[in-house]
Order: C-alpha cells, then structure tokens, then sequence
C-alpha cells in the first residue's frame, strides 16, 4: 500500500510536469493549427532565465515574472518574424519552422547562457510531507496546482472570454473571422504571447524538480506533445488528463513491471488510445469538407 | 653525454630559427557542443588555457604551440572529417581529443592509419585494449571506478547491492562494467532498476529496491541530472542505506544541484582535483592540482571538473612528450609518449608502457565521501 500510493505521488508528480508543457501547446494550436514544436524552448528559457535572474540577487517572485515577459517576448517575435512572413504556407510548413526555431533557441541559449545544469530552490523548502504512509515533495503540489490553476485560467479564457472566442474563430476559418471583424494577425501574436508566457511559468514551477539546463527543451515537448495527443490536441481538460495519465503509467509501470519498459508501456497505451480515439480522450471530431 | 648536448644544442637552434615559420602544430577535435557539451566544453577551454600559458612562457624549446581546435558535437562522423581535416590539411603532429567514446573511436581510426599520436578523453576501455601503437588516453575506465567502489563495499562489509542506472551511454556503460566485475569482488546485484536520462522522479525505482530484501547500499552509474534526482528522492524516500555515485557526477556542481542535505554521505570515486584544498601538504599532486584549479577558475570564473582536468593532462604528457622527443617528427613524439614515466596529473601519476597505454592504477582514484557540503577523502 505504502509504495502504491509512492508510486501514485510519483506519477502525479511527472504527469504534472507533462500537462504544464501540454497545456502550453493549446493556444497556438487552437489559434492557428500549428503544433509548436517550439514550446519545450519556452519552458526551457522559462527555468533558465529564472535562475540566472535569481542568481544575480533578484527575489525569485521578480525574477519568474522577468523570465515570463522576456519569453512572452520570444514568442511574439518568433509570430512576428517566422509564422506571418509564412502566412498562407500549409501548416506542415508552419510547423516546420517552429522546429527550426527550436533549434535556433537552443542554440542560442547555450551561447546566452551556458552548458552546465541548473536549478532553483524549491519554492516551500525540501522536507517531504508524509501522506497515507508515502512521501510527496511540497514543490511537486506547486507543480500539481500550477497545472491546474493554468488550466481552469485556460479553460475559462477558451469557453468565457470573447478574445478567446476569437482565437477559436481564427484557426476554425482565417477569412470567415476576418471578415466578422476579428483581428487575426492580433489574435495569432497573442496566441504565441500566451503559449510563451505559460511555457516559462511551466519552466519556472518544474525547474526546482527536473533541473535545467538548454538542452531540456527537447524532451520536455515530446512528452508534453504525446500528453497532448493522448488527451486530445487544443482541449484544455485533455492536456491536463493526458498529462497525468501518462505520468501514472509511467510510475506504475517502473513500479510493478520495470523501470526498462516504462515508457514503451506508455507510448503503447497510448498508441492503443488513439487506434480507437483518433482525436484523443477529449478531442473534437472534426469534419473537413472536400 | 656530449653528444646529447650537442644533439640537442643542434635541434634547439634549429628550433629557434624554424620557430617564425612552422610552430608546433596540435591538432583537437572535441564535443564542445551537443550532447556532450558538459565534456567538451571545459575540456576545449582547458587546452586553449594551456596552451597560451605554455606559448608565454615562450613554448617548447622556444617553439610556440599553435591549437588547431574543432567542434564535433559529438557527432562520430563529424569527428572523422575533422580528424581527416587535421591530418591532410593543417598537418598537425599530434591529436588531442575525442571527449565520448564515439568520437574517439572515429579519430581513433584515423590517428592509427596515418601514425599520428592520438590522446583521447574518453573513458571506455576498448580505447586502449587491445593496445594500438600511436592511441593513448587519460581517463580512468568505467571499469576501474567499478573497482574502486567494490573494494569500497568489500570493506564495509557490504555484498549485497541495488543497481539503478541511467539508459544514456555513460550509465548503459558502467552498468555493463559494473555487473561485470561484481562476481569478482564477491558483490550481488539484487535488483537493477533504470531511468531515462531526463526523467524528472526516481521514486518508484528507488521504493522497489528499497523494498528488495537484504539490499545493503545502492549504486548509481549515470551523470547529469540523473543522479542529483536520484539522490534527492533518496532524501525524500529516507532510505538510510549507503549511496554510491559514479566518477561521472565528481564536481561541485553535483553537491549543489543535490542540495547538500540530501548529498550528506554520498560516497563516490573521484579525482585530486575535487579535494584540492584539503590535499595533505606531502601529497604528490597537490601542487598539479592547485595550480590548475587556481588557473582555470580564475580565468573562465566557474569550477574546475573532472573533465577538464582530463584536458589537461593530455596537454601535459603531449607537452611533455614533445619536449623530450626533441623533433616534431609524429613517430618520435609517439615513442616519448610511450616513454613516460611518473608524470603527474590531475587525475592520477602516469607510466605508459608498450603494453599499457592508460598508465593509472587504482591509486588515482580517490573515494570521497559528502560531507557538510564539502569533500571528504576516506581512503
């Protein structure tokens, strides 16, 4: 029982990471259809900027909010500079780019910043709180809460907001939208703003768990995207599940089958969600006309 | 006697007005990008330390050195290319280089058919066994960390362990090293668990060998983030069994990513150079180690590490190498290099001889035990 529940903790903990990065795919997709594979980049520069900000003497809080707007930045210049020069490219192109400025990100960091591994304080101290005979860090429920508090925050900017209404009618039918008054090129550098800022907020919440340096951006997305898929692409609620599924399966399996096969059992549990749910636990239908 | 003096007084002149136009020419290609960032960088800074320092204090034998230095990312075939480039092009007389064991391997093959001295960086054993005539290297192997933290156990009465490793090639290597020598140290490997280089939680692993009965301590063979996670759950779960870590995380920056709290006890095979400070005054390679940890923290501002000091011992025997070669003829600095005899590094005295050109015993490698956020020697 004791190590059930550690695995539990352990899974919840993971697939918290997982759903930070998956929520950050959301918005751009939504807004133009673009998987960004660009936004492991933003959490990396996220944890990055954070601790080097933190070392130079600022209060951590000052130094979170700094990372966030500069990586906000980033990605209204990566909209301004990459995606609109492209406008009207298929999206396979788009996202393309977004790979290429994944690595221009990566690269530059490592000459920006340096080669050697980070990490930040943990938020509310390292002594482990036991719960139920099993032992849970304080900053993994920083990390389970910021998940969720970025998804309610989403789900109601998606289903309450108007502009976020907007973003919806942008990647549904670009002209359409245009011509009801909404200011696409507007809602597209938004949309990478937000998905930027909410990238470095993942980066700054999971940097005193994983620790960072300027190559974590890669793996960071190939399992926030599988998360992403697994919940279904653009749906808030699915990151979030998808996310902490994929960390339980992990957890589960290093715990009762091996630690050499966990994330083959993952991606094969996931493979077999989408061969019978091709849009995913949450995903949309979705019908395109020929 | 005079012969030799004569000898040499000759290649010195020689030397001197040849020195305006050829300088000694010293070829390296290393990962200081990619993958293998963490050990080509420091490493890559080192010789460019080294050899202004050297070309200051006016050269080898007055010739200046000049560093032909590539970036192969870690990319085998890119380190091929370079080491191609640097053989037909800049016509270097000796190589440096290769910071993994794949990049090595490619230069490797490159040094051996041309004949030029080669010293890699890397720490598989396959570099130098079987013994090929111009490749030698400065790293301890995998094996011999093995070795080290065995005879650890061995006596504190340990034998029965718990294996958790990283899947990344260092830790995929020294685990197969690791279970290959256990038998001969009397050690059982109770459980073996692994985890994905960038894995962010180590608990379930780490419940489960804990919950293996009879399981006496714990190693980790892995480098990176892996094994500061590793020892923070170790913390978190409170296992108070014996923590082994590989020589892959023996730097400062692993005590302060681990959190010191939880590095409290961490037993592991390291090198002079972390213990720097605290070296008994007598000690062999105090002066080395000081020396090189001063320079180099000073100058690029962070801390030394062990990799980097394998740099630096490179430069030293090829330094050294060159000098009592007295020509800058490949093959001669090869049999000087094969000569050497008690030369002192960072990591260890070396002594390279026609059957054995890694030159370190066991007595190079230092256990260090963390205490109070420091380094411990407990040999």
């Amino acid at each position: 029982m004791d190590a059930f529940m550690q695995f539990i903790y352990s899974g919840l903990t993971v697939g918290a990471v997982y759903a930070l990065v998956a929520l950050g795919f959301t918005i751009i997709y939504n807004a133009s259809d673009v998987v960004n594979f660009a936004q492991g980049e933003f959490v990396m520069l996220g944890g990055m900027i954070t601790v080097f900000a933190f070392d130079a003497g600022l209060p951590l809080p000052l130094a979170a909010v700094i990372a966030i707007a500069i990586t906000a930045g980033i990605g209204v210049a990566l909209n301004k500079l990459a995606i609109e020069p492209a406008r009207g490219a298929p999206v396979v192109s788009l996202i393309i780019i977004t790979i290429g400025a994944s690595i221009l990100i990566r690269g530059a960091s490592q000459i920006v910043f340096d080669k050697q591994l980070h990490r930040l304080p943990a938020f509310s101290g390292d002594d482990p709180i036991h719960v139920f005979g099993a032992t849970l860090l304080p900053q993994s429920l920083w990390v389970i809460g910021g998940a969720f508090a970025i998804f309610i925050a989403l789900w109601l900017f998606f289903t309450r907001t108007l502009l976020g209404k907007a973003v919806l009618a942008t990647a549904n039918n670009r002209l359409a939208a245009q011509l009801v008054g909404i200011n696409t090129g507007f809602v597209m550098t938004l949309s990478f703003a937000l998905s930027a800022a909410i990238g470095a907020l993942a980066g700054v919440l999971v940097t005193p768990i994983t620790l960072v340096s300027y190559d974590v951006g890669v793996g960071l997305a190939l399992k926030g995207f599988a998360a992403a898929m697994l919940g279904g692409m653009g749906n808030p609620k699915g990151a979030l599940v998808g996310g902490l599924l994929l960390g339980l399966f992990e957890a589960l399996t290093a715990g009762y089958i091996s630690s050499q096969y966990k994330e083959a059992v993952a991606f094969i549990v996931i493979l077999a969600v989408l061969f019978v749910m091709p849009q995913g636990l949450f995903g949309a239908k979705k019908t395109e006309r020929v | 006697m005079k012969v030799t003096f004569t000898a040499i007084a000759t290649l010195m002149v020689l030397g001197v007005t040849s020195a305006a136009h050829a300088d000694i020419k010293l070829g390296a290609s290393l990962s200081a990008s990619g993958g293998a960032a963490f050990l080509g960088d420091p490493e890559a800074k080192t010789l460019e330390m080294l050899v202004d320092e050297v070309n200051a204090a006016g050269g080898i034998d007055g010739e200046k050195i000049e560093l032909v230095l590539y970036d192969d990312g870690g990319d085998p075939n890119k380190a091929r290319t370079f080491a191609t480039r640097l053989v037909e092009d800049d016509e270097v007389v000796a190589i440096i280089g290769g910071s993994t064991t794949g990049t090595t391997m490619s230069i490797l093959a490159v040094a051996e058919s041309e004949g030029i001295p080669f010293i890699s960086l890397a720490g598989a054993i396959q570099i130098i066994d079987p013994v090929r005539d111009f490749v030698f290297k400065t790293p301890h192997t995998d094996r011999m960390a093995c070795e080290k933290i065995f005879t650890d156990m061995q006596k504190n009465g340990i034998t029965r362990i718990g294996l958790i490793s990283g899947t990344d090639g260092f830790g995929a290597s020294m685990e197969a090293q690791c279970k290959d020598v256990a038998g001969s140290h009397e050690i059982e490997i109770l459980a073996q668990e692994t985890y994905a280089p960038q894995d962010a939680d180590m608990t379930p692993q780490l419940t489960k060998i804990k919950s293996t009965d009879g399981v006496q301590a714990i190693l980790n063979p892995g480098f990176g983030q892996g094994p500061a996670i590793v020892t923070r759950n170790y913390a978190q779960l409170g296992i108070d069994l014996p923590l082994y870590q590989s020589h892959g995380v023996a730097s400062d920056g692993f005590i302060e990513l681990a959190g010191a709290d939880a590095a409290e006890g961490v037993r592991l095979p390291g090198t002079a150079l972390l213990i720097a400070d605290t070296l008994a005054d007598g000690d062999p390679q105090k002066e080395v180690v000081t020396a090189y940890k001063t320079a180099y923290e000073a100058k690029y501002g962070e801390d030394v590490s062990t990799f980097g000091g394998y740099a630096h011992d490179a430069f030293r025997l090829m330094a050294d190498a060159i000098a009592r070669a007295g020509s800058d003829n490949p093959s001669d600095i090869r049999d000087a290099l094969e000569a050497t005899d008690g030369l002192v590094g960072t990591t260890g005295t070396y002594t390279f001889r026609a059957d054995d050109h890694l030159g370190l015993d066991l007595s190079a490698f230092r256990m260090l035990e963390i205490r109070d956020g420091g380094w411990v020697s407990i040999d």
